[in-house]
């Protein structure tokens, strides 16, 4: 598990049926690109964020390719129907083989 | 040698240079809250009629992450800082959350810092955090400029976000602030440059594809986009040194809090903008 | 004008020069070869893409980047200057509410930053920005 990498998302808590809202998500994560060389000169190995999804009561809104390029802490900003009340869930998985997740629910105003 | 000097200066600060501009007219507001990002110089500043947030001196995009508490990444180390403070941390089995039950309580405090205590010591954010931590909660002081530190300094910082400046510099403060004062003038390192060199006669110029600020300290500690963290107003200080090419004072050290203290004077009448975004 | 063997072998060896050259691929780069394996060659169109990106970044760690192509499936990113040019793939499932995405990416110098758009029709969008990276004054 990769120290310290704390999700965090913006997601509004009320939408009307059939709304297009605007998510927003952060994972505080190094994302070591794999270019940068330690005191030694040995190459420290790529270790990042490699996919960043978000469903909603299962279904695909987003799924993210990430590659090295992507900056310290992942920052995405995107938009999502809201069919109905229910679940937005938020899935980060890292090179290290962690998975990190966070859920966030809105209500039909 | 005062040629030397010169033309190591102009050298620097020329490279761009004839197109200086100054520091732009947005306006910053967070959250819909509007934040004034310049005032009137206070009486103490000689050669400086205006001081200006470092807000105003970066790209629309980087001054746009800070007017949203989600685009500003330093927010999710407040987060972080917020878990440190609720965790309990040492033999006494208190967390900071255990006497500082409402973090909106330290409201104003960071506006004043530094300041002399009753003791007569220049105390500073971190000196509060890490007497409180070795003393009451009996736990390890934190690394003065570490992440754990800038994180809650952060948490601290914020509750005074919009807040003037106003630190006192009269009655006990004044020697260290007289001291500070000398260390912001003095010429340092390979490249011979002082603070003010920079920040106080070359401001709102270029220096290569740098805007230069006045060094305005209110942000602080600062999400910066170079090493995409937060940054305490040491290690900047140490940065800074290292970039003229002179050893730097130690973190924490009295030389810095002296610097801190004075720096802070130079903004009052700024907004508090903790955690800010900058370069 | 008779044609000598000697006229005949220059127009022939220019001629066959000609389209030996214009059968060679343009000089290949990564980014171009990411790009061919996303659209196997096929033309790409520059309408109904908007790729926004600053003309300078303040810092080429942090620099943040834009892209929409409405009716797309998936929308990839690159950095041609990068030592390696893939940045991120935006997917887009059922319940996204646009075919926009939004991010902050690192430019290792200045570079073009291209955007591929896979239609849901099949066909492809291009979009590209140049995205200046300096060095900061003070070193750092």
């Amino acid at each position: 598990m990769a120290e310290n990498v704390r999700p965090r998302v913006r997601v509004p808590k009320t939408a009307a049926a059939g709304e297009v809202i605007t998510i927003k998500s952060l994972i505080s994560h190094k994302m070591e690109s794999g270019q940068r060389k330690d005191g030694d000169g040995n190459v420290i190995p790529r270790s990042i964020i490699n996919r960043f999804v978000c469903a909603f009561n299962g279904v695909v809104v987003i799924d993210v390719t990430l590659e090295a390029a992507v900056s310290t802490n992942p920052f995405f900003e995107f938009e999502a129907v809201v069919p109905e009340a229910g679940d937005f869930t938020f899935t980060w998985y890292d090179d290290d083989g962690s998975v990190y997740e966070e859920t966030k629910s809105v209500a039909i105003a | 040698m005062k040629l030397q000097n010169a033309i190591a200066a102009a050298a620097i600060l020329s490279f761009a240079g004839t197109m200086g501009f100054a520091q732009t007219d947005s306006e910053l507001t967070v959250e819909g809250q509007f934040i004034s990002t310049e005032a009137d110089a206070p009486a103490h500043m000689e050669n400086v009629s205006t001081v200006y947030s470092g807000w105003r001196f970066r790209s629309e995009d980087t001054q746009a992450m800070q007017m949203d508490d989600f685009d500003n990444s330093g927010f999710v180390f407040v987060d972080d800082g917020l878990a440190l403070m609720a965790s309990v941390d040492g033999s006494e089995g208190r967390s900071c959350a255990s006497c500082h039950e409402d973090v909106e309580d330290f409201a104003g405090l960071k506006a004043q810092l530094p300041r002399v205590n009753d003791s007569g010591e220049l105390e500073t954010m971190e000196d509060l955090v890490n007497t409180c931590r070795t003393e009451r909660m009996g736990a390890e002081p934190w690394k003065y400029n570490g992440s754990q530190m800038a994180a809650v300094t952060a948490v601290i910082g914020l509750q005074s976000r919009g807040m003037p400046v106003d630190v006192a510099i009269d009655g006990a403060a004044e020697s260290f602030w007289e001291r500070g004062k000398d260390l912001y003038y003095a010429r340092v390192g390979q490249l011979d440059l002082s603070c003010a060199n920079c920040h106080e006669d070359n401001y709102g110029t270029m220096i290569r594809a740098d805007h230069l600020s006045q060094g305005q300290i209110n942000g602080f500690p600062t999400y910066r986009l170079k090493n995409a963290k937060l940054n305490t107003v040491h290690s900047r200080f140490s940065g800074c040194m290292k970039n003229v090419r002179a050893e730097p004072y130690a973190i924490g050290s009295d030389e810095f809090k002296a610097l801190e203290l004075y720096l802070a004077s130079r903004g009052t009448g700024l907004s508090v903008e903790t955690p800010s975004i900058r370069n | 004008m008779a044609f000598t063997r000697r006229k005949m072998l220059i127009l022939g060896s220019a001629s066959f020069a000609t389209a030996a050259l214009a059968g060679l691929p343009a000089f290949a780069s990564l980014t171009d070869d990411a790009i061919m394996a996303i659209t196997g060659g096929a033309e790409t169109s520059d309408a109904g893409i908007t790729l926004t990106a600053p003309e300078i970044a303040e810092n080429g760690n942090t620099v943040p980047v834009e892209v929409s192509a409405p009716g797309a499936t998936s929308i990839a990113l690159f950095a041609s200057g990068n030592p390696t040019p893939s940045v991120a793939t935006f997917n887009f499932g059922p319940l996204a509410g646009s075919q926009t995405g939004a991010t902050r990416i690192r430019l290792a110098k200045t570079q073009d930053v291209v955007a591929i758009a896979t239609m849901a029709d099949g066909s492809f969008l291009r979009a590209s920005v140049t995205v200046k990276v300096t060095i900061g004054g003070c070193g750092g």
